[in-house]
């Protein structure tokens, strides 16, 4: 019943002759919450931004959909990132436009939507994130989770079949997190594919289909949830689950 | 709104018109003491005659602002040509595709050559060198020579302020529009160029005002323009007020510029301090 949306098979990418990633596979199916933990450094927002394109990767394949090869280098690029949603850890949202222009920019540019349409799906968007009122303020009078909530729905707003969540907590302040969570919890249970690297583990465990652990630029163990947190085989997950968890 | 203590609001309107009758005071001492020491310097009557003649200023000053009208072409002629051309090199620097190698290589060297070239020196050489060549079809007037001669050297000039204000701009912004799928055209267009060229507002300002005043050096090529004007009423009479009178014309013009270049540069730095992170 589920096909697979995301395959990524031996893929490596280094930076200056330092390895990131070592040969890394993941495999992604359609409708699934994917998180990604491991420690700082270990490669999570490197393999987010190969899967869209934002970087290349050295060697390996990345295949969107089972047939958009995006590590293919004749791909074009735009098309597939249009497809690929991706947030990030620092929000970057366009600070010379109102909210509403950050959301409506890539619909009206790249896919090409009327203006006024645009404008009507950025609305119901907002309106759906709690942000209803804020359409036509500019990003930096905006709370960190609600400047967090604009970037989701700005890279909504492009209807991706995947969506890449990199972080998107860590900035924030502790009080604000739970907002931006809920708006992932929100696209999960409307069935929107998802791959996120997160420190938040009691969030991991609540919303994530699979559990991957990455270290030494592998996934070194994957599970459920419960398999992850609760009996963990590798003894690298041990070491890095007591030590978040302290 | 931010509460106010209307007590502390009275206190320090009262100190506002203190400080501003005490700036008052001050200046018009200090231009009465220096209006006296010049006036009775020995000297004085002379060059109050020579510079400063009432019937010169009058007689030549209709002659000048007429002469001015044609640093004005100048100027509206040259700045939107700098505007563009700086822009194209800016943008030309930031490209990183291998294949552009050869015009990122260009762009370099023309930018390095006309910032190491005084302005005149350009002027010069264009101004009387491309006549000289006597080549088909290519206009020989002063005017159009030492026009482009400016072109050519501010364009390197406001060139590297763009790039200043393409480099201002984080990466992550870049990150982020391509990420949506925006083409790295449109990308420049709609994200990178509006917040650089919003940074660079100011030193944009202060380039405009020199422009303004370096349209005065496409006299060395002859053609009547306001300083010329000026020389010429100059050798005839003798007298040396017609470049007062210049200078007046100049001021006139630079000074409102200036000051709102200042004012621009205030209110971005307040609204940055008020911005916070965006
Ligand atoms: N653009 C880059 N240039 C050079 N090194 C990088 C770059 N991006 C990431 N790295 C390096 O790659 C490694 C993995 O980083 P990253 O993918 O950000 O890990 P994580 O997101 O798991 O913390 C780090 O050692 C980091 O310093
Ligand atoms: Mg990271």
């Amino acid at each position: 019943m589920s096909a697979r949306l995301l395959e990524v098979s031996g893929v490596w990418k280094g930076f200056d002759d330092h390895p990131v990633l070592r040969g890394l596979d993941l495999q992604v199916d359609a409708h699934q919450a994917v998180v990604l933990i491991g420690a700082s450094g270990s490669g999570k927002s490197t393999l987010l931004r190969c899967i869209n394109g934002l970087e290349s990767v050295d060697a390996g394949r990345i295949v969107l959909d089972g047939d958009v090869e995006v590590t293919d280098p004749d791909i074009d690029l735009d098309l597939v990132r249009r497809r690929v949603g991706i947030v990030f850890q620092s929000y970057n949202l366009f600070p010379h436009m109102t909210v509403i222009d950050n959301i409506t920019l890539a619909p009206r540019k790249v896919a090409r939507v009327r203006a006024a349409q645009a404008q009507d799906e950025a609305r119901a968007l907002l309106d759906r994130f709690g942000l209803a009122g804020k359409a036509d303020e500019y990003p930096d009078r905006l709370s960190g989770g609600q400047a967090q909530r604009v970037a989701i729905v700005r890279a909504l707003a492009m209807q991706p079949e995947l969506m890449l969540f990199d972080e998107i907590t860590s900035a924030l302040d502790p009080l604000l997190v739970g907002e931006v969570l809920d708006a992932v919890r929100d696209l999960k249970s409307g069935g929107l594919t998802i791959v996120m690297a997160t420190h938040e583990m009691g969030f991991a465990r609540e919303v994530a289909d699979r559990v991957c652990f990455l270290q030494d630029g592998i996934v070194r163990e994957q599970g459920t949830p419960e398999q992850i947190f609760t009996d963990p085989q590798e003894p690298a997950t041990r070491e890095f689950l007591a030590r978040v968890f302290g | 709104m931010v509460y106010q203590d209307p007590v502390r609001l009275a206190l320090s309107r009262r100190r506002a018109r203190r400080n501003a009758w005490v700036g008052m005071g001050s200046l018009v001492g200090f231009t009465v003491v220096v209006s006296l020491l010049v006036s009775r310097s020995p000297g004085w009557p002379i060059v109050q005659e020579t510079f400063f003649s009432r019937e010169e200023f009058i007689d030549s000053f209709p002659g000048l602002l007429k002469a001015f009208m044609l640093n004005v072409k100048i100027f509206l002629i040259a700045e939107p040509l700098i505007l563009i051309f700086s822009l194209v090199i800016a943008l030309t620097r930031t490209l990183r595709s291998p294949i552009f190698l050869p015009l990122r290589v260009l762009a370099t060297l023309y930018v390095d050559i006309f910032r190491g070239v005084p302005t005149i020196l350009v002027i010069f050489l264009l101004g009387f060198g491309v006549p000289a060549l006597r080549l088909q079809g290519v206009p020989n007037s002063p005017v159009f020579w030492g026009t482009a001669a400016l072109v050519l050297s501010y364009t390197a000039y406001v060139a590297e302020v763009f790039r200043a204000g393409i480099g201002s701009v984080h990466p992550s912004q870049r990150m982020a529009a391509r990420s949506l799928g925006l083409s790295v055209l449109q990308t420049n267009r709609y994200v990178v160029l509006p917040q650089a060229i919003r940074n660079v507002i100011p030193p944009l300002l202060n380039d405009f005002i020199s422009l303004q005043k370096d349209t005065a050096l496409v006299a060395v090529l002859g053609p009547i323009e306001v300083l010329r004007q000026a020389q010429i009423d100059a050798s005839s009479t003798f007298n040396y007020t017609p470049y007062v009178g210049a200078a007046l014309i100049f001021i006139a013009l630079t000074i409102p510029m200036t000051r709102f270049a200042d004012w621009v540069q205030t209110r971005m730095a307040k609204r940055q301090r008020a911005g916070g992170i965006a």
